[in-house]
């Protein structure tokens, strides 16, 4: 059984549709690559598979609890269990420090826990910035307290929105590096991406246009060819 | 520490809300801070108001006259120790007792009073002496504006005073002048003693002027109680003042009280925007924090949570300074200490509290309706 199965998923907006008949399967373990032009719906594909928004039509089934028809509650609970998030502007709560950032989300999701806190920043080589507030952090440090965070609740699928799309080129590797770990560990992730470089890590990579995928090709060939047009 | 409760994580998401977000939270801080001062000052001036102005009232003689019952002119003296037994002592400013009568100064008859000089320095405190208050039982007396004009006596001087129909003469000396500018310009004043003596009238006086600070219902008990159990004694009321009394008492309640509103209601408004400033400025916070599994009642708990913290920290703050305007302007208005009220401090902080959390309502509201999606389209 596939981890995400998307059939025949629309959104429409008023007159707009961000979304067309998306038909996307992800297999556990994989690491999917989202590329497109701005406008092209990748955001609103991302919200919706990430349980933040609801389709217009279509199903969607993760991890084989079908979430298409489930309430606002009942999405955030799938949220809250299943989802990691890494965003391209960290997102970081500006008045607590690394480790609390962490326990946050342990805090919605059960119960807050400090020394399992400190062994994730500790994975992302932030424990001893682990009392600093994001503020003190640089971009890489805070988007690998963002990773830490994805990571704290043990989430099925981690979806990543441009994760390297703040960074320097130095900083960029080291967070890319993770997500390469991250895969060879078995976590499955999907990653909105603009650099096709970013995207080759990838085992699969889907560019979407005008709400439609536009090309399901081997990744290299697609990456290749995004990175020729 | 290692594992925490939900309860200290939530605790340390609020005090630190509120302590790294100092320039944001002071100005928040300061707006129930300041309703809290205002309020509470003004809570405490309106407790303490009928206590001040009472006795400020009091300067302005006496409220209460014990008379003779029936027709009789004159009562015997004890009658007032009497009826003083009813009083309560802590109210009580003073007991003038009065004896009137005619009298000869340098042979020409005049109006004359004998009083105990001491208690009537605290009933009619407006009396103005040229000279010097005389001693109690000494044979100094007081003479009327009016009079000494009349015979252009100045204080020192030593006149003769003469009972009407009597040939005894007492030579005394004129310690002061009187101005009040009243009846009491036309009269001469010496010891009750002393005139009880001269006129033959010991143990006598014709009224006795009460000043005393209670409010018109406590007045009209004890006139009640004075003339049920003291035979002989007509108490009376001088419906003047008390009246008088009590509406100016009422109008600057009904003023006080009205402030009080205004004040809480812009304490509202400006916790109220501020709070809403605050939801907006953290639209993205409140999405990440919805994103990360958060339901809108852990929302919602955290807000009202940040804002009962502002009310309880700003209402305490708010206390402490309203004791000190409250006082300020007692003592500059009234020229009196108050004493700190626990149970005003005590609403006073409640108040703020509750017109914070007041406040907190609509921003709150909003604040759960923010999507979690507005993280990832970078709005």
């Amino acid at each position: 059984m596939s981890l995400l199965e998307l059939h025949n998923v629309s959104m429409i907006y008023g007159s707009v549709k961000a979304l067309q008949g998306i038909d996307l399967t992800v297999e556990k373990g994989e690491w999917l690559a989202l590329m497109g032009p701005s406008g092209s719906g990748k955001t609103t594909l991302m919200n919706i598979i990430g349980c933040m928004d609801k389709a217009s039509t279509g199903s969607i089934v993760l991890d084989g609890v079908d979430f298409t028809d489930v309430t606002a509650g009942n999405l955030t609970m799938l949220r809250r269990d299943k989802i990691g998030l890494v965003f391209q502007q960290f997102h970081l709560i500006p008045y607590l420090t690394a480790v609390e950032n962490l326990m946050v989300a342990q805090y919605y999701h059960s119960m807050p826990d400090e020394q399992e806190a400190l062994i994730a920043l500790e994975r992302v080589g932030l424990k001893e910035r682990a009392r600093h507030l994001p503020s003190q952090l640089s971009g890489g440090e805070q988007q690998r307290v963002c990773i830490a965070r994805a990571l704290i609740n043990y989430p099925m699928l981690i979806l990543a929105d441009e994760p390297t799309g703040n960074l320097d080129e130095t900083n960029a590797k080291i967070v890319l590096e993770f997500f390469q770990q991250l895969h060879r560990e078995g976590h499955t992730i999907i990653m909105v991406t603009h650099d096709p470089k970013v995207a080759e890590l990838a085992e699969r990579c889907i560019v979407l246009e005008h709400g439609r995928i536009a090309n399901r090709k081997d990744r290299r060939i697609v990456c290749r060819e995004e990175e020729v047009s | 520490m290692i594992k925490m409760t939900k309860y200290s994580m939530y605790t340390k998401m609020i005090w630190n809300a509120l302590l790294r977000r100092r320039s944001r939270m002071l100005i928040a801080l300061l707006a129930v801070a300041i309703g809290a001062t205002v309020v509470s000052g003004l809570v405490t001036i309106y407790y303490d108001v009928p206590r001040q102005m009472g006795r400020e009232f009091r300067s302005y003689g006496a409220n209460l006259l014990l008379t003779p019952a029936g027709d009789q002119q004159v009562m015997a003296q004890n009658l007032v120790a009497n009826a003083t037994t009813l009083l309560p002592s802590d109210k009580l400013i003073g007991i003038a007792p009065y004896l009137y009568d005619r009298i000869k100064l340098n042979e020409q008859p005049f109006l004359v009073a004998g009083t105990h000089f001491q208690a009537v320095k605290k009933v009619s405190p407006y009396w103005q002496i040229r000279g010097e208050w005389p001693a109690d039982q000494s044979e100094d007396i007081v003479i009327g504006a009016e009079v000494a004009e009349r015979l252009e006596i100045e204080p020192g001087e030593q006149v003769t005073l003469a009972a009407a129909g009597s040939e005894t003469e007492k030579k005394v000396k004129v310690a002061g002048i009187l101005r009040t500018g009243g009846s009491e310009e036309n009269f001469i004043f010496l010891d009750l003693s002393l005139l009880q003596q001269m006129l033959k009238k010991e143990g006598v006086i014709s009224i006795a002027q009460v000043s005393i600070t209670a409010n018109e219902a406590e007045l009209n008990t004890l006139t009640q109680q004075i003339g049920e159990q003291v035979p002989g004694v007509a108490p009376r009321l001088v419906k003047q003042v008390t009246q008088s009394e009590q509406t100016v008492l009422g109008k600057l309640q009904a003023l006080v009280y009205l402030v009080t509103i205004v004040v809480l209601l812009l304490t509202l408004i400006c916790v109220a925007t501020t709070m809403m400033a605050v939801v907006t400025e953290r639209r993205k916070e409140i999405g990440l924090k919805k994103a990360l599994g958060a339901e809108n009642r852990s929302i919602i708990l955290e807000f009202l949570g940040e804002g009962l913290a502002l009310g309880a920290l700003g209402g305490l703050l708010g206390t402490i300074l309203g004791f000190f305007f409250a006082q300020a302007v007692s003592v500059n208005v009234f020229g009196r200490m108050i004493s700190f009220q626990p149970l005003i401090a005590l609403l006073a902080l409640i108040v703020s509290i509750a017109v914070t959390g007041l406040a907190c309502l609509i921003p709150v509201k909003i604040a759960t309706e923010v999507e979690p999606a507005i993280v990832l389209r970078g709005e």
